[in-house]
């Protein structure tokens, strides 16, 4: 049977219909929602196997990417949300979904570990392909994944990063580290523009929580699920698709 | 701890720093400053600003601190009740340096989507007490500056005295005030009015009537035997503005000098008068066309075409230059939410923006600047700013655009912002029936754009960013957003039965254009408004961002309101459709206005004009050539001009791959770099293999010397760009925005009829018909000298084209080494308002003309590239074959070994031609490509070499570039001003 998606809308967000077709694609049956109207039916998403947060700007990004979208959230629903994290279902918050899941506090969601996603260091929102190294193999999204994937960052405040060093350094101990921002030849950006796009610590474009089911990253796997999508198909370049990691985290749903 | 008092409103203010010295924000600032001239700035922080309103405790003011408006790990903040010291250390601790510090505020009244946001959130936290919030900057200023220096940073960099307040020092909090309610109606006796009078009435409401229309007026109420309300003057100086009727475009013009004319311009002016520019030039030309494609043109508030069977496609193109000319950010950025209804407003889902956008030099020095004139950097900062923060924001790509820079247009810019959009066939619904309700949704209403349509209609003066200021508008993407939702679920729920947005003109425009016909009848006491005090005719006229009117049966009126309730959309029943020919508009028990439908939009006079045909143009002036340029630097000049150079800095702020369908990108190539001819869409959700491409063609150089050549080159230019990436020539549709100066200028009405009439023949001879078309005129600005400042007439065509099967779409980057590269086309390269030029400072030569074998030319292209032989094809455009063959080399970082033919020298290299176009062919299809092209032009230039090097022999060897430098010549000067950014990215 096809896991059931629910797909979280509020003000402002614009990628529903985008993570949206990636999740039909890779078998799932997604469902968007406005909170409003969780709210106003007020049944539990225990129905639903896969829960997405998706990009866009929610609230207008008004006071930080995000944090609005968090305060709603856990004000509203924290109950429901920490309920399908504890389960173990699949939870993934891309790009401005990410954000909130951060300013939430789900993630990194390690004790003693503090960190945010902040203003890029080029001072300025940044619309470019990026290749990803998928690290975690305790990451349900990322465990396995055998080959990089290539998709679009559209972000203004995606540089991840920590009040201390050894944040990143606990994160990595524990194979949290989801997605790392690449060069096209597979090694790592190492922080240098345009590879890591926004200056995140660590090459960092990924996380998961401890459990490993949630996972937020800022790039946009969801525009790259057809080869026409490729910036240099005409060039018969293929391959890299983020679809990939959407056929993972549904596969999982199916298996669980 | 400040402790609590009571008994009045209290406010509190929060500063929020970032800890990081490196704050790219403050750096964006401080490089702005040193690239105005201020070099005594050495450090800046920018900090932000908050004022709450609200009997809060001091565990709700350090709850708000830390958990709202700051990030406790990139920010540090300091919070105290107005008046009272602060709670809480600075980050850093304090500098010894010299400091000074300037604040700047919102205007009361201007849209600030934050402060609404901090309320909302606040309460949703559990802290009720919060009442009102506004934002603001504080900048902390280093270095040994001068009054001035800080002076002239305050205006021309950190605030906009249009909609900011700014003070050195600390800033005090304004709120709008509570004013009461005004019912009050002015009445003009106007049927007692001299002509004198007349002409006073309609310059002090500043109305842009002229006295022929002040008669009409006067005519209609001697009839009717009555006063005139103040809201009927504004209602009918906003539905007769150039803005809404295009009265220059359907004037009577009479060729002042056509005696004189050559025999066969004679003859393109039969009796030397044109009645209506619009008929006889724009539509007409698509009447004779007549192509079964087109579904609507120039009728709805898009134009639109036939897709895939299913959909249709739409396209509309609106300029917002004395806006943006003000307030950058805030034009450009309502200029793009306006252009997004439009589409919305003919029920279809946007799935693209464009952006052409014209400023001055970024280098002119502050002290050459007319007078309340802002710095084109500013200018340029603020508007892309505003174009990447709406389209961003709402969720629609912004995909294809250019920038041009010129003298002409430092005091008026221009901002041409077009949206497709996609809809099912037929879902359209037009006709308002009687009963419907009068349904307003979206946001509320205030004093924002007042007298937008005149305003449009009314050359600048200095004294335009005072008059215009306290009214402009700010747009709110997030409530755009809300209304693509709920607009689009009405549309399939078969909800309403006419729908169009607000936009210039506000509700009276738009009621009154969906009442046209039937007649309706409301009331303004129901509109929701932002704050009170509103006159009537300013609830009727106010240009509020964000609002749509749709008719909608009662019995409908439910449903839609839950889906409104489901997005946070406001929705407003002011009304109802009735079938009197009339419309009415009452508050409460009193009319406002009560006129006749026929005369409201039939009773304009027709303008009568006088225009000059330059007697010049169309006649290549002598040449006359800088020393001994090498060609290899004058290539190297090209390729750094602003005009023809990289614009990556700007393309990647815009989100240009949001709703998954951009497949070929704005930019293309091996390293995603390189500019191509068009950009290809497949809007999510269709199927089949039917793809889009939009391209346009603009030329400001061309347009100062031959407006009909001029005309004639942007139109093949945008068809040549939808060809070269595999668009079928016989489904191009083109969309025509004119820019142009003052029409009561015969020579400037001269240059408009010559540029309209290289429309009509060009479109006639490509058949590529208009769908949509929009003029803007008044782009002149009188500065206090008194001296003109005008701008070059400028036509921007945008083309919409589809392709059969997106797997033929072709990229512009070289492929392979040993393809062979050929110039396909008519070549007659000219000198006339080449961009050589501007690069050499030579002079003269003719604009280049339009050959009628073009068509012919892009459909033999067509049919190759369908047979699959094209591995590259772009188009020769500003700076001629070489620069089109650098940039080939620059997107497949290979190198090009070309022959010309001998003689040609810089002619061949730089000089401009229409029609032509470089095609890269496999070696092992030469024969075939070659046969297509029987009996036309076609030329097989050389070959693709793995070398990345850019070689061109015509008789000796004239360029040999290495790779380097061409990108270094070409993508040298693409830094964009980022403070203004980020001002977008918090508004």
């Amino acid at each position: 049977m096809k896991p059931r998606a629910l797909i979280l809308h509020a003000n402002g967000i614009n990628r529903d219909l985008d993570v949206a077709q990636a999740l039909e694609l890779a078998g799932a049956l997604p469902e968007i929602d406005h909170l409003n109207l969780l709210r106003q039916r007020g049944t539990s998403w225990d129905a639903y196997q896969m829960l997405v947060v998706p990009g866009g700007f929610s609230y207008a990004d008004a006071l930080g990417g995000g944090r609005l979208f968090a305060i709603d959230l856990m004000a509203y629903f924290s109950d429901q949300v920490l309920r399908f994290i504890e389960s173990g279902k699949p939870v993934i918050g891309i790009c401005n979904g990410f954000q909130m899941l951060v300013k939430a506090g789900i993630l990194p969601g390690r004790e003693g570990v503090h960190a945010t996603l902040t203003f890029n260091s080029s001072g300025h929102f940044e619309c470019r392909w990026v290749y990803l190294q998928p690290r975690s193999q305790k990451c349900l999204w990322t465990r396995g994944l055998m080959e990089m994937i290539y998709c679009p960052v559209a972000h203004g405040e995606g540089n991840f990063l920590f009040d201390q060093p050894t944040g990143a350094d606990l994160l990595a101990e524990n194979d949290e580290i989801a997605l790392l921002y690449a060069r096209e030849d597979g090694l790592l950006a190492e922080g240098v523009y345009p590879h890591n796009p926004n200056g995140s610590m660590r090459d960092i474009a990924g996380v998961c929580n401890p459990q490993g089911n949630v996972l937020g990253l800022m790039p946009h796997p969801e525009n790259h699920i057809f080869s026409f999508q490729h910036p240099r198909w005409t060039r018969h370049q293929s391959g890299y698709l983020g679809l990939q990691l959407f056929q993972n985290g549904v596969n999982y749903a199916c298996q669980n | 701890m400040p402790s609590t008092k009571s008994g009045h409103p209290e406010i509190f203010r929060f500063t929020v720093s970032p800890r990081q010295p490196k704050d790219p924000r403050s750096l964006g600032y401080l490089a702005d400053a040193h690239a105005l001239g201020i070099t005594s700035l050495t450090r800046l922080v920018c900090n932000d600003l908050y004022f709450i309103e609200g009997s809060l405790q001091a565990y709700q003011a350090e709850k708000l601190a830390s958990s709202l408006l700051s990030n406790n790990i990139t920010q540090a903040v300091t919070w105290q009740r107005v008046g009272e010291e602060a709670t809480g250390k600075p980050p850093g601790g304090q500098s010894r340096d010299e400091k000074v510090v300037v604040e700047v505020a919102l205007r009361p009244g201007v849209t600030d989507p934050v402060a609404e946001e901090i309320v909302r959130s606040a309460r949703v936290m559990g802290i009720a007490q919060v009442q009102r919030a506004s934002t603001g900057l504080r900048f902390e200023l280093y270095g040994a500056m001068t009054a001035r220096d800080v002076d002239l940073l305050t205006h021309r960099l950190l605030a906009n005295s249009v909609i900011h307040r700014s003070e050195v020092g600390e800033i005090q909090p304004i709120f709008p005030v509570d004013a009461k309610a005004s019912t009050k109606i002015e009445w003009f006796p106007i049927r007692d009015m001299s002509d004198e009078a007349l002409i006073d009435l309609s310059r002090s409401r500043r109305a842009a009537l002229d006295l022929a229309e002040m008669q009409a007026i006067q005519a209609y109420f001697c009839k009717v035997g009555r006063d005139m309300t103040d809201v009927e003057l504004e209602c009918l100086a906003q539905t007769w503005s150039e803005h809404c009727v295009h009265k220059t475009f359907k004037a009577i013009i009479s060729i002042s000098n056509y005696e004189n004319l050559p025999i066969q311009l004679q003859a393109a002016y039969p009796g030397g008068t044109v009645d209506n520019i619009m008929k006889s030039f724009l539509k007409s030309a698509t009447d004779t066309i007549c192509a079964p494609w087109v579904r609507s043109a120039f009728v709805d508030n898009a134009g639109i075409i036939e897709y895939d069977g299913f959909n249709e496609i739409s396209f509309k193109v609106e300029t917002h230059n004395h806006p943006s000319a003000i307030e950058p950010f805030g034009g450009a950025n309502t200029g793009v939410g306006g252009v997004i209804r439009d589409v919305l407003g003919v029920s279809a889902k946007p799935i693209a923006a464009t952006d052409v956008l014209c400023f001055g030099p970024q280098t002119v020095s502050i002290d050459d600047l007319p007078e309340g004139v802002l710095h084109p950097r500013r200018v340029q900062a603020g508007v892309v700013a505003g174009v990447q923060d709406y389209g961003n924001k709402i969720g629609i790509p912004t995909v294809s655009g250019a920038i041009l820079y010129d003298e002409g247009y430092t005091a008026n810019p221009l901002v041409y912002c077009g949206c497709v959009g996609i809809a099912p066939k037929d879902a359209h619904p037009r006709t308002p029936q009687a009963g419907d309700h009068v349904i307003v949704i979206g946001g509320k209403t205030g004093r924002d754009g007042l007298r937008g349509a005149t305003f449009s209609s009314m050359t600048m003066d200095a004294q335009t960013g005072e008059v215009a200021g306290a009214s402009v508008q700010i747009g709110d993407p997030i409530t755009e957003k809300g209304l693509v939702e709920v607009v689009l679920r009405a549309r399939d729920a078969n909800l309403y039965h006419a729908i169009t947005d607000c936009g210039a003109g506000g509700l009276s425009s738009a009621v009154g254009e969906m009442a046209g016909v039937i007649g309706a009848e409301v009331d303004l006491q129901h509109v929701r408004l932002k704050y009170s005090g509103l006159a009537p005719w300013e609830i009727w006229l106010s240009e509020a961002q964000e609002r749509m009117v749709l008719a909608v049966p009662q019995s409908n009126l439910t449903n839609l309101a839950n889906i409104c309730k489901t997005f946070d959309v406001d929705l407003t029943d002011i009304g109802t459709f009735q079938p009197t020919g009339r419309l009415v508009v009452r508050y409460g028990d009193q009319i406002l206005l009560n006129l006749e439908n026929d005369f409201l939009h039939h009773g304009i006079p027709q303008r009568r004009l006088q225009a000059i045909i330059p007697r010049e143009q169309g006649r290549s002036q002598p040449v006359t050539m800088s020393s001994s340029l090498d060609p290899a630097q004058a290539l190297l000049r090209l390729l750094g001009h602003p005009n023809i150079a990289s614009k990556e800095a700007v393309i990647r702020i815009y989100d240009h791959e949001v709703q998954g369908g951009t497949l070929l990108k704005p930019l293309v190539g091996v390293a995603g770099d390189a500019p191509g001819d068009a950009v290809v869409l497949k809007p999510v959700g269709t199927r089949g293999q039917v793809a889009l491409a939009l391209s346009a063609g603009i030329n400001a150089e061309y347009g100062k010397v031959d407006t009909y050549r001029m005309a004639a080159s942007v139109i093949d230019e945008a068809v040549r760009n939808a060809v070269a990436v595999g668009a079928n020539p016989d489904r191009i549709a083109i969309l025509d925005n004119f820019c142009w100066g003052d029409p009561l200028r015969a020579e400037v009405l001269g240059d408009l009829l010559e540029a309209a009439r290289g429309c009509y023949d060009t479109s006639l001879l490509h058949r590529v018909p208009f769908i949509s078309g929009k003029d803007s005129f008044n782009n002149e600005y009188l500065g206090k000298d008194g001296a003109r400042h005008s701008i070059p007439p400028t036509l921007l065509i945008s083309a919409i084209g589809l392709l059969d099967d997106i797997s033929q779409a072709v990229s512009m980057d070289l492929k392979t080494p040993g393809a062979v590269l050929y110039l396909v086309g008519s070549f007659k390269p000219d000198w006339g308002g080449s961009h050589f030029h501007l690069v050499s400072g030579s002079s003269g030569g003719g604009v280049p003309v339009v050959d009628t074998i073009n068509p012919q030319i892009y459909r033999r292209l067509f049919q190759a590239i369908q047979n699959g032989w094209v591995n590259a094809c772009h188009d020769l455009s500003e700076g001629g074959l070489a620069v089109a063959a650098a940039e080939m080399c620059i997107g497949g970082r290979l190198g090009l070994d070309l022959r010309l033919e001998a003689n040609q020298g810089l002619l061949g290299l730089f000089g401009e031609t229409n029609g032509c176009l470089l095609v890269e062919v496999p070696e092992n299809l030469t024969k075939v490509f070659e046969n297509i092209f029987e009996g036309l032009p076609i030329a097989r230039l050389g070959i693709v070499i793995s070398e990345p090097c850019l070689r061109i022999e015509s008789g000796n060897l004239l360029i040999n570039l290495p790779m380097e430098d061409l990108l270094v010549a070409w993508k040298g000067n693409s830094r964009v001003s980022i403070s203004s950014n980020l001002q977008g990215e918090k508004g």
